[in-house]
């Protein structure tokens, strides 16, 4: 069965090498490993690429495969940050309180410890008290389960709602946005516990882990960013493999006929769009501990468009289009915002990159569409058709 | 063509920077000056502002010498108003670019991103914008105004000079507004102030429908009361609650109004014939009379063009700079830890006359200045107080009243004075 | 302290005796007070100077107030205008003009509280004036600073008045002085029942300042006028603070304090016996606090038995500050029905809120519920388009300086440039994707990014003005409560004209007839000799051009920023959604859905807006999960699928 698989995806066998030689590779030039090539923020940017390859994948899975154009992935990769670093900072703050009470006369009651934290985490939002969503941040096993149940749940009560009701195609993209709207905007209150705007910070520091250096800290983030997406890759490789995939992918051009042949489309549906989130939670989980801090701004609805936008030019349908869509886009952002990008002197006006990068990615984007539906990944075909046609 | 005038600018700047090091021959590298200023996304408008200022003033540096015989060489990254990309960049600076200082960030949010890094690294930030306080740490001079340098005194002034007995804390829901609009309250409920007499509404970013808003605050005069608003409205938003206000027909002397986060640049956004009269506090206004402005603001139009004005966060990097060439120079090196020690008490003249001086926690002692609003956009000065040291924890909340910070003596941003133990040496982020 | 009071006294008479001609040695007198002035202590400096009854002051005040004052190095006062370097002095005294540099003057700058105090004194003089603006100007001044002694000039002044608004303003002040200062009480409870059906907010004021009352605490019924006995039960801790700060009871330990007392009393690691270690359990803190209470070292523990049993042994009241119970009695009766109209009058302005912000989300939709609703093209770039608009009002309004004729360039203007846009867009991008609705979404998702950058460089991130003309700029008020701003009413009228302009398009005329045909079968109204492409171009640029129009409208009243479209884009989306695709009449049904939802619970938590937005939204994703064909749902062939 296990040969069967591979034989049949040789792609995944040459994404896993891939991935390892880069890993090993990485891994040699960091600075943990005595060396500076790879320094420590370039290697958490590695690092935080890897999480964003797996969300991407996520997503190729629910639109490239199954047709779902969803816009809400990255409100349920932002829901995994959340879960974690709420015990990132409850635990964090919970040492420095205890530290600092050790010295108090009288041995401190339970509920000077609680009002401590409380005001540690909360007096920056003016506030002392811990809300009730804080109740299971005490618990880091608790917390991981959050980061899987948290999206897991909501993506499939929604999802139960959406499909349920036959919401199919814009319209469902439209609503997935709207949540995504509220679930940010839910987060921009400071009501809601969540520190508002400020979000939760300070997430690269890990509680228990403050004598290990950042560069090692970066090195075991960037192993486990590789290895969920390796193992991301895998899995939803083989789930789409057989015939259950081919359900998937007949749901994706002719839902109506793959009903009347009998099959419960809904359940496939909800299926595909729960564990999606569900995969997009753990690789957001794996993203802001490198990242350092989680603000609703990152849910805002355009994050969960620019998803879409990597996929669709990476190569919807193809997995490795996802990572190559997810790598190439999100590292020539960075590097045409970040100013390293020389500007280019016309004359009468002098083209700056970070002025007009953004003009430009949007026209690719719609050329993309337009003129190459099969993205960046289209190539790889081109190039194996040619081989064919030589043979 | 275009290659040859390319080339020429090339040959030129090569031949510059030769003379450059040639005047300060004895040094090896230049020294290195961090800016990290988002340059696109949301905030560019304003910190685009304070990057330039930094040029400016790194420019006039090296005129004048540079520093310890070295040349100053600015770096400037983009963090794009990206929150998390602040922590990035500042790592970068740190470890890549291998910085002596950096002056930088505007929105309290990128502080918080970037002040784990810099603690780590043990790093020196400059932070010029005004902010909410609570919080004091090793690495960070803070030369806006603390709450007790801008919202304090204004509302001094409303309580003591216009008389007002009923408060609306109108904010933006963020982390200043929340806090301010805290210690507000509880500054006012200690002068007297009964708790139904403070109305407070918080509104998203960039809200633009005030109506029913505009309507609830008229509707407080109902007692007899003189009412007051005092807005930590942000950005945008403030735009559409003017209009209204307008609309309303709202006089400064019926209700007046104080900001403290308009300035010249918002105002620009709209018509202030009918806002004549309605209030901001600041540290710095572009009208404040003084030969050091004049100066100041001639430099600036020269250096970044005719039709642009200065502002508050800028006063505070033009503080902050001289002040760590000064500590640098008494030190003798730019070694944090030294330039650190040499901060205390280090003084500098104000543009706005008077003298700044960096107190062992980190903050300014500046003078707080009201300022009108006139139809032609700009502000006129009608109060100044004298220098007001800034405090990193405000008095008026329990939970902070205990706290204080003092690294010089005691070594600790967060000193518990009632169980006289440091409550930690990190900062609260 | 007397005896300086006495001194002032003396100097205030004593001035103008001295010098009788003259203002500037008066002047002179009080210069660090007229040059730094303070409300609190101003009011001796301006009493002062008027009495003494030269008829320079009014001159004076009045320049002092509009800051037209300035200080030369020497001391002295002039009136001056500044230009350039240049200033042109007047003096006080002889009216003589000259110039003088600017550097050697400070200019004066009273802040609001003083002029407000400046302004009181002014208006004896001004009540009479022959000037209008003048006596406003007074008249403005004692609704602002209401004192007893203003009464009698203000009645006196009133059957001379021929400005017929300034008359009625004068009668309804003096009602409002009689009320609280008459010395009849007579006249008094006259004027307090005729307020009961004014609805203003001073009127109001008046009520609750002379139902001014205190609250305080006694072993036995004070005597007075009384307002109301209150029962200490309903917040006993709060109560039992009052009783402790009337010095009747003796304070309620806090958590710290015991905290504190008991860490005064450790002696060998033990407290009253209980080792200190133990004492992270609060249980165990009172039993040792108790233990040493017993003992006699500290105050008894105040438990909640202590405290309810000293709650009853006291009478809690509210005191009027009013001593006549006849006048409280009928200002009661006037603010209790006064305050029903005032409910009955917000319920009125908050519909009429509401109806306002349905209509500005209507006028953001509309263009979107003929490209997407009437075509089911999806644009993500509508809020773009209505970006655009509101540019093209503000580069309009930096050509024509003129607000009134910008407005009217403007319009069709925005309308031309978002049509042509829209077109362009239809031909080169959405043309080729009708049959690929979701790439639709994301092409158009490109498009826009791509404006609002374009927008950034074109005009900056920086909000930009668009100021509407002087008959648009107001508010129509019908009392203090109900008022509503005219460009809100502008954009209520416009969303119904574009209402009925789009239905008529769609129903009553070829085009309509023809799009209607082309969105129910393309095909087959091509073979009836339509031209489909066109119909499609024509549509879309319609809905853009829409877009432009509102765009203009909405920057009108809140801003103009490059990213003011996605403020609205999902908002109207949903809208159209909400309200049932393919139906203008669902897109009006949804933005009042939306709009008076928004308004409803913005009232249930007035204190938080973006709660109601949020659930707004909440609410509406649940609506569309469980009716999702909108409220108005098309039926039969036409509603397709």
């Amino acid at each position: 069965m296990e040969r069967t698989f591979i034989a049949k995806n040789p792609s995944v066998l040459w994404f896993l090498l891939g991935l390892s030689v880069f890993t090993v590779l990485v891994t040699i030039f960091s600075e943990a490993a005595g060396s500076s090539i790879v320094s420590t923020s370039f290697l958490k940017t590695l690092g935080k690429t890897l999480c964003l390859c797996l969300v991407a994948i996520a997503m190729d899975v629910v639109w490239g495969y199954c047709g779902i154009l969803s816009l809400g992935h990255f409100a349920f990769f932002g829901i995994g940050g959340y879960a974690i670093g709420m015990w990132l900072m409850y635990d964090r703050t919970k040492d420095i309180v205890i530290g600092s009470l050790e010295n108090n006369i009288l041995p401190p009651t339970p509920d000077e410890v609680t009002n401590a934290i409380g005001t540690q985490i909360f007096g920056v939002v003016g506030s002392s008290e811990f809300p009730l969503i804080w109740a299971f941040s005490h618990s880091l096993t608790l917390q991981l389960f959050a980061v899987i149940l948290v999206p897991g749940v909501l993506a499939l009560v929604f999802g139960w709602l959406a499909f349920r009701s036959r919401v199919t195609g814009v319209y469902l993209s439209i609503l997935t946005q709207a949540m995504t709207l509220a679930l940010s905007l839910y987060l921009f209150q400071n009501d809601t516990g969540l520190r508002g705007n400020n979000g939760l910070s300070g997430l690269q520091n890990i509680p228990g882990l403050e004598a290990v250096s950042q560069a090692t800290l970066s090195l075991w983030f960037f192993w486990a960013s590789a290895f969920a997406l390796g193992a991301g890759y895998v899995f939803f490789a083989w789930m789409l493999a057989g015939k259950f995939g081919s359900v998937i992918r007949a749901i994706r051009d002719n839902e109506t006929r793959v009903r009347f042949l009998g099959y419960h489309v809904e359940s496939y549906k909800l299926f595909i769009f729960t564990t999606t989130a569900m995969i997009a939670g753990i690789a957001g989980a794996l993203y802001y501990p490198q990242a350092g801090i989680i603000n609703p701004a990152e849910i805002a609805p355009i994050a969960s468009i620019y998803l879409a936008v990597w996929v669709a030019i990476g190569g919807r349908g193809r997995l490795y289009g996802a990572v190559i869509g997810a790598v190439f886009v999100s590292l020539m952002s960075s590097w045409f915002t970040g100013g390293s990008a020389p500007d280019i002197n016309l004359g009468l006006y002098l083209f700056k990159w970070t002025d007009w990068w953004l003009v430009l990615l949007g026209l690719t984007f719609v050329g993309v569409t337009l003129f190459f539906p099969k993205g960046i990944g289209g190539l790889f075909d081109l190039i194996s058709n040619y081989r064919e046609k030589q043979q | 063509m275009f290659i040859r005038s390319n080339f020429l600018s090339t040959l030129s700047a090569g031949i510059l920077s030769i003379a450059g090091t040639a005047a300060v021959a004895d040094c090896v590298d230049p020294i290195k000056v961090g800016v990290l200023h988002s340059l696109s996304g949301s905030m560019a408008i304003s910190e685009t502002t304070l990057k330039d200022a930094m040029l400016m003033l790194i420019e006039q540096q090296n005129a004048k010498g540079g520093l310890l015989g070295c040349e100053l060489q600015a770096v400037v990254v983009d963090p794009a108003s990206d929150w998390p990309l602040f922590a990035e960049k500042a790592r970068e600076l740190l470890t890549v670019n291998e910085v002596d200082v950096i002056f930088g960030n505007w929105t309290s949010v990128s502080r918080k991103s970037v002040l784990p890094v810099i603690e780590e690294l043990n790093g020196l930030l400059f932070y010029p914008v005004q902010y909410e306080g609570e919080e004091s740490s090793k690495n960070v001079f803070y030369t806006g105004a603390a709450p007790n340098q801008q919202a304090i005194p204004a509302t001094d002034y409303f309580l003591e000079e216009l008389g007002v007995e009923k408060f609306a804390l109108l904010g933006t829901d963020y982390v200043y507004p929340r806090t301010t609009n805290n210690i507000l309250e509880s500054y006012l409920t200690a002068k007297g102030i009964a708790a139904d007499d403070i109305f407070v509404n918080y509104t998203p970013f960039g809200q633009s429908d005030w109506a029913t808003i505009v309507a609830d605050v008229v509707a407080l005069g109902e007692d007899g009361k003189q009412v007051g608003v005092i807005s930590t409205i942000n950005g945008d938003a403030n735009i559409g609650f003017y209009k209204e206000l307008a609309a309303a027909g709202i006089a400064a002397d019926d209700i007046p109004v104080v900001a403290f986060s308009v300035g010249e640049e918002e105002l620009s956004g709209l018509d202030t014939s009918n806002l004549v009269g309605h209030l901001a506090a600041w540290n710095y206004f572009q009208s404040a009379e003084s030969e050091a402005n004049t100066d100041f603001i001639a430099a600036w139009k020269a250096f970044a063009g005719e039709e642009r004005v200065t502002n508050d966060p800028m006063e505070a990097h033009f503080i902050g700079f001289n002040m760590w060439v000064n500590a640098a120079t008494e030190a003798g090196t730019t070694d944090v830890d030294s330039v650190r020690s040499a901060m205390y008490g280090q003084e500098y003249p104000n543009l706005t006359g008077g003298t700044a001086v960096m107190l062992t926690n980190h903050h300014l002692a500046k003078p707080v200045l009201i300022g009108e609003i006139q139809a032609d956009g700009q502000f006129d000065i009608i109060s100044q107080t004298t220098e007001v040291p800034g405090d990193a924890w405000t008095d008026f909340l329990p939970a902070s009243a205990v706290l204080k910070s003092d690294w010089k003596d005691l070594g600790c941003g967060m000193y518990n004075v009632e169980t006289e133990t440091c409550v930690q040496l990190t900062s609260n982020y | 302290m007397r005896c300086a009071l006495f001194a002032l006294m003396l100097m205030i008479c004593g001035v103008p005796a001295v010098t009788a001609q003259t203002l500037q040695p008066i002047l002179q007198a009080y210069a660090s007070e007229i040059a730094k002035p303070s409300r609190k202590t101003v009011g001796e400096t301006i009493d002062a100077i008027t009495a003494s009854g030269l008829p320079q002051i009014i001159f004076f005040l009045e320049q002092w107030s509009e800051k037209n004052i300035w200080q030369r190095n020497d001391g002295t006062f002039f009136v001056a205008t500044a230009a350039g370097s240049k200033l042109t002095l007047t003096d006080l005294d002889t009216q003589a003009k000259t110039t003088a540099p600017k550097s050697d003057f400070k200019q004066l700058k009273p802040n609001g509280g003083v002029r407000r105090l400046i302004g009181t004194a002014l208006v004896q003089f001004q009540l009479l004036d022959p000037d209008l603006t003048r006596r406003e100007t007074a008249v403005a001044s004692i609704g602002r600073r209401p004192e007893a002694a203003q009464l009698i000039p203000l009645m006196a002044s009133i059957d001379g008045e021929f400005d017929a608004a300034l008359k009625a303003r004068k009668i309804q002040l003096a009602n409002f002085l009689s009320a609280r200062f008459a010395i009849e009480t007579q006249d008094r409870i006259a004027a307090i029942n005729s307020l009961s059906v004014d609805m203003s907010v001073e009127a109001r004021a008046v009520l609750n300042q002379i139902l001014t009352t205190s609250t305080g605490v006694a072993s036995v019924t004070p005597q007075g006028n009384i307002a109301a006995i209150l029962d200490p039960m309903v917040a006993p801790d709060s109560s039992y603070g009052a009783l402790v700060e009337a010095k009747l009871a003796p304070p309620k330990q806090t958590v710290s304090d015991i905290k504190k007392v008991l860490e005064a009393n450790i002696i060998e690691e033990r407290i009253a016996g209980f080792p200190v270690m133990q004492m992270d359990d609060p249980l165990m803190r009172e039993a040792a606090y108790f233990a040493l209470a017993t003992q006699g070292s500290v105050p008894t523990l105040i438990t909640q038995e202590v405290r309810d049993a000293a709650l009853l042994r006291h009478v809690f009241y509210e005191l009027y500050a009013e001593p006549n119970a006849q006048i409280t009695a009928a200002a009661e009766v006037a603010r209790k029905s006064a305050d029903n109209r005032v409910a009955t009058a917000q319920f009125a302005d908050l519909t009429l809120d509401a109806l306002s912000l349905a209509s500005i989300f209507f006028l953001a939709a509309i263009g979107l519920a003929i490209t997407f609703g009437v075509m089911g093209v999806i644009n993500m770039a509508h809020g773009e388009f209505i970006m655009m608009g509101a540019y093209t009002g503000y580069v309009v309004q930096l050509i024509i300086p003129n607000y009134t004729v910008s407005i009217f360039v403007a319009l069709p203007l925005a309308f031309v440039v978002t049509f042509v846009a829209g077109v362009v867009m239809e031909r080169l991008v959405i043309r080729r994707l009708y049959h690929r609705p979701l790439e639709t979404l994301l092409a158009t998702f490109g498009v826009s990014i791509a404006l609002q950058q374009l927008a950034k460089n074109a005009f900056g991130t920086q909000a930009r003005p668009l100021t509407s003309p002087d008959w648009l700029a107001g508010a129509w008020v019908v009392n203090d409560v109900i008022q509503i701003s005219f460009i809100r009413i502008a954009i209520f009228i416009l969303a119904l004209l574009f209402l009925g302009l789009i239905i008529y398009i769609l129903k009553r005329t070829r085009l309509g007839l023809e799009v209607r045909a082309v969105t129910q079968n393309p095909g087959m109204a091509s073979s009836m000799g339509i031209n489909p492409d066109r119909i499609n171009m024509m549509t879309f640029g319609l809905g853009s051009g829409i877009a432009g129009i509102a765009g203009v409208a909405i920057g009108l009243y809140a801003k103009v920023t490059s990213e003011m479209g996605s403020d609205y884009i999902v908002q109207s989306f949903m809208t159209v959604v909400v309200g049932g695709v393919g139906n203008v009449w669902g897109t009006l049904a949804g933005a009042a859905m939306i709009g008076f939802g928004q308004k409803g619970i913005e009232w249930l938590n007035p204190s938080n807006t973006l709660a109601a937005q949020t659930y707004m939204i909440l609410f509406v994703i649940l609506f569309i999960q469980f009716r999702p064909k909108g409220i108005v749902a098309l039926k039969g062939r036409a509603a397709g699928d």
